[in-house]
């Protein structure tokens, strides 16, 4: 069905009529007052999808609405998967690790090329993979792991094996943190990311044990120097296999003496020294402030926090019972926890890729466009990720999130625009915007409306634009999608 | 990798900075015949340099001891004086060394070290006791903590590279950018009214958005009239930066303080190979900016400060690289400094934990350019009991 732009200014007294008439609509949705008094409305259901998600669309909001709170996010937990439907790159089968040391210049020069070149293959096909998941809770959960796990390509250079820890990740994205910590500890890109495949009995290298206790399980201030020290030496001897680049322990390095690490005390390993922090309760309270701050808001509840901490404990650390319980909570649901996040630059991209539907050519570009914006897969800034938050808007990447709108959206081109690729160079202006038209036209009855439109892009009330029309059209979808509060989520 | 992942830009009350006219006093003594007010350049070496391996004690038989595949040969330093000598691939810093135009700052730290990046740079951005967290930077602390006494100080903060950090808080209108093409974008962005929505996160994105509206529009008209750069800055990520650094420096463009950042020094292994070439890129890229603004007529103008998170472990580890550490020297640039070591070299033999022991607060060197660069008043609390350094002739 396709909809007249009005243009006309509306008297205050239509404006009623037309928030009468959303609610009509949305009613025809599914929302309405003879509808059961658990069913999620519209907004409940849009916040849910987001935030466990990147977007939500009609179709998913649609499906939403008639479920009670539990029985939305059960389907949505229940979706997750542990492997991802996108193929990898031909080039992760049968690779050898090279031996730098032993190739001349020449070569050396060839396998940075090629390391490169498949890096950024790699992060187009984790970029494909989020578009295009039937289960965007498995990629939010691991790219939360990867951003807590951080390894980065500049380190461990290789691309295989920032693949194979992605697959890590996300086998236990919503499966077991302990088991998760266990196999990280022995992920051979994370043994170079921090120098453990280094660490030897005489000299150890501390670099591990230090993110292990301060970033990974414990956070800053909840244990002495000397059980970083210590920790070390315990994991001392865990490295790689040099021929298949896979973990191998290294008996003639590791340090079998007596070490005390926090309450434990004996010839500690490097399992040793991971249950002793998983026997701490303070373990469960970082992990689930993290997942707090992810999903929830910016202020962590304490005493929900404890009581979220403690139901994560007891349960041997699994994580979907968990996130079930923390999108039960009445804080995840609250109207002022609602639209207090910022869309991280892959929530913003894959989010609005998702949403509108809108044709990718090359997930080379959406990967470009990511770094761009402040948020290089596989390559944080640091060991402690992408601090994320309000940091994501700084002048430069609120600028270039402006561009690829305008871009997107086929709106005006603000002078000295640089070009963010997308749906392929140089398309003319009027056919990108004619396709929002088209989208709005193939979407239901309930979705027509410019309020009900409004909801579903923005989780609050827009900044600089008046909603004057009844009904939505596709300038008003192009300017809700440049509006500061479409950053929100 | 150009792209510089952690900035931000500081929410500030409205209107505040932004009524204040482009050129403006410092304090007493600071005020230059052009009216243009000085800058503060802080470049932030990131990762924790290794300081034994910057400035070297390369008659001490202890460093070769702790350093057997590490140690710079005593052969090889570029000396400064009977005991002391910069590594030789900051050899493009030694014309600024004859001419007193580089002090170094030797055996900087703070008790009780943290040796957490993270914790450890938020003490030095917000020069805070070792258990004493702090959310707004030095810089901030300082101009709050000034009051009426700053009410001419300049108040306008560029971040070419990494984190606000030193800048972090609302005393000054901080600009995060990567470039000069950007300004022209930002001096289009919509303007908005700045009243709150109650909404943090909303209110962030709209204060980003007027601020680099207003600040883009002031810098842009600055820049428009000033000729480019004769000089050639090296093409690495440090040396882009200060390119830009200098063409706005030189351009009178009004900032009181500029940050860039280079990045790499966390050397926990293969630091044989990577350390030199780190010192080679900071050494060429500070040598060209000197260039640059004196060939512009605004070295005057300018101090260059480095700081990082921490220097490193006195002894090497199996690696081939050093683990994080505590005190090291850092570098001061400027037309108007005295030159010279600063303080003096930590013993080696006299350690904690293995760590050097640090013989000069790194709030000194704050307090310092905070009283004699920006004109603040001497004293300032944020900055504690010790008095500053002699840094200016």
């Amino acid at each position: 069905m396709k909809t007249d732009v009005k243009r006309g200014r509306e008297s205050a007294a239509k404006s009623l009529v037309l928030l009468a008439c959303a609610g009509i609509l949305l009613g025809s949705a599914g929302v309405g007052l003879a509808a059961p008094a658990a069913a999620l409305s519209a907004a409940e259901a849009r916040h849910l999808l987001v935030r466990s998600g990147t977007a939500a669309t009609p179709a998913e909001i649609d499906a939403l609405i008639p479920l009670s709170r539990e029985a939305a996010v059960e389907t949505i937990l229940e979706s997750a998967a542990d492997a991802a439907a996108t193929p990898p790159p031909a080039w992760i089968e049968n690779w050898v690790p090279p031996r730098m040391k032993e190739l001349s210049p020449e070569e050396r020069k060839l396998v940075r090329r090629l390391n490169r070149e498949r890096g950024l293959e790699l992060r187009a096909w984790w970029m494909r993979e989020m578009v295009t998941t039937p289960t965007p809770i498995t990629e939010v959960m691991t790219l939360f792991w990867h951003n807590h796990f951080t390894s980065s390509l500049q380190k461990v250079k290789a691309p295989v094996l920032l693949y194979r820890q992605n697959r890590l990740l996300r086998r236990e994205a919503l499966g077991n943190f302990a088991r998760l910590l266990k196999a990280v500890a022995r992920d051979p890109a994370m043994l170079i990311y921090l120098d453990g495949a280094k660490n030897r009995k005489g000299a150890p290298n501390e670099n591990f044990a230090r993110e292990l206790f301060e970033l990974f399980t414990l956070g800053e201030g909840h244990y002495r120097e000397t059980d970083v020290k210590e920790a070390a030496r315990a994991f001392t001897g865990w490295g790689i296999d040099r021929r298949t680049a896979a973990f191998s322990f290294r008996r003639q390095w590791h340090d079998g003496g007596d070490k005390t690490v926090l309450s434990s005390n004996g010839p500690l390993d490097g399992d040793d020294v991971i249950d002793t922090l998983l026997e701490q309760p303070q373990t469960a309270v970082f992990i689930v402030e993290k997942l707090w701050r992810h999903f929830i808001s910016e202020k962590p509840d304490r005493a929900e926090v404890r009581r979220l901490a403690r139901l994560f404990r007891e349960s041997g650390y699994e994580i979907k019972p968990l996130l079930a319980a923390l999108f039960a909570s009445d804080d995840f649901w609250a109207p002022e926890n609602r639209g207090r996040l910022i869309k991280s630059p892959v929530d913003y991209i894959v989010g609005t890729v998702r949403l509108f539907n809108l044709p990718v050519s090359d997930y080379r570009d959406l990967a470009r466009l990511s770094r761009r914006l402040g948020q290089d897969l596989f390559d944080p800034p640091n060991v402690k990720g992408w601090p994320g938050g309000t940091d994501w808007i700084v002048a430069a990447s609120l600028l270039d999130r402006q561009a690829m709108a305008e871009r997107v959206t086929g709106g005006r081109r603000a002078q000295g625009a640089q070009t963010v690729a997308m749906g392929g160079p140089k398309k003319r202006q009027a056919e990108r915007a004619r396709r929002f038209d088209d989208w709005l036209a193939s979407q239901s009855a309930a979705w027509q409306g410019a309020e009900a439109i409004t909801l579903l892009l923005l989780p609050v009330s827009p900044v600089d634009v008046e909603i004057l029309d009844r009904n939505a059209s596709g300038a008003l979808l192009r300017q809700l999608v440049l509006d500061p509060a479409y950053q929100l989520k | 990798m150009d792209f510089i992942s952690r900035r931000r830009l500081l929410t500030t009350a409205a209107a505040l900075p932004l009524a204040i006219p482009l050129a403006l006093p410092l304090g007493p003594g600071a005020l230059r015949a052009s009216g243009v007010p000085r800058t503060l350049i802080l470049v932030e070496l990131n990762g924790g340099n290794d300081g034994l391996n910057t400035v070297v004690p390369y008659r001490e038989a202890a460093y070769y001891r702790a350093r057997p595949t590490l140690a710079v040969p005593a052969d090889r330093v570029l000396q400064l004086d009977q005991a002391l000598g910069l590594h030789p691939a900051l050899e493009p810093l030694m014309p600024a060394w004859q001419d007193k135009d580089l002090a170094i700052a030797l055996g900087v730290g703070y008790p009780r070290p943290n040796r957490s990046h993270f914790r450890s740079i938020e003490i030095w951005n917000t020069a805070s006791d070792s258990a004493e967290v702090l959310h707004q930077g030095w810089l901030h602390q300082a101009l709050q903590e000034a009051g009426e006494q700053a009410s001419g100080a300049a108040r306008l903060g560029i971040v070419l590279g990494g984190a606000t950090g030193p800048l972090a808080g609302d005393a000054l209108t901080t600009v995060v950018m990567k470039n000069r093409q950007q300004l022209a974008r930002a001096a289009g962005l919509p303007e908005n009214q700045s009243a709150a929505s109650g909404n943090p996160a909303l209110d962030h994105i709209l204060s980003v958005r007027r601020q680099t509206h207003d600040a883009a529009n002031r810098i842009a008209a600055r820049l428009a009239k000033s000729s480019p750069l004769k000089t050639v800055f090296p093409k690495t990520s440090l040396g882009r930066q200060l390119a830009q650094a200098a063409a706005m420096i030189a351009g009178a463009v009004p900032a009181s303080v500029i940050k860039v950042q280079q990045g790499g020094y966390d050397t926990h292994a293969g630091q044989a190979g990577r350390h030199p070439r780190l010192l080679g890129e900071l050494a060429a890229a500070l040598a060209a900016f000197r260039e640059a603004l004196i060939e512009t007529g605004s070295w005057q103008r300018c101090l260059v400060m480095t700081y990082a998170e921490f220097g490193r472990r006195v002894g090497e580890n199996a690696s081939g690289g050093t683990d994080h550490g505590t005190a090291a020297p850092h570098l001061f640039m400027g037309a108007r400094l005295r030159g010279g070591l600063l303080g003096r070299q930590p013993s080696l033999t006299d350690l904690e934990d293995g760590d050097l022991r640090h013989s000069l607060d790194f709030r000194r060197l704050y307090a310092s350019v905070a009283a004699d660069w920006l004109g603040l008043p001497r004293g300032l609390a944020a900055f504690g009991p010790q008095p500053p350094l002699d840094l200016f002739t």
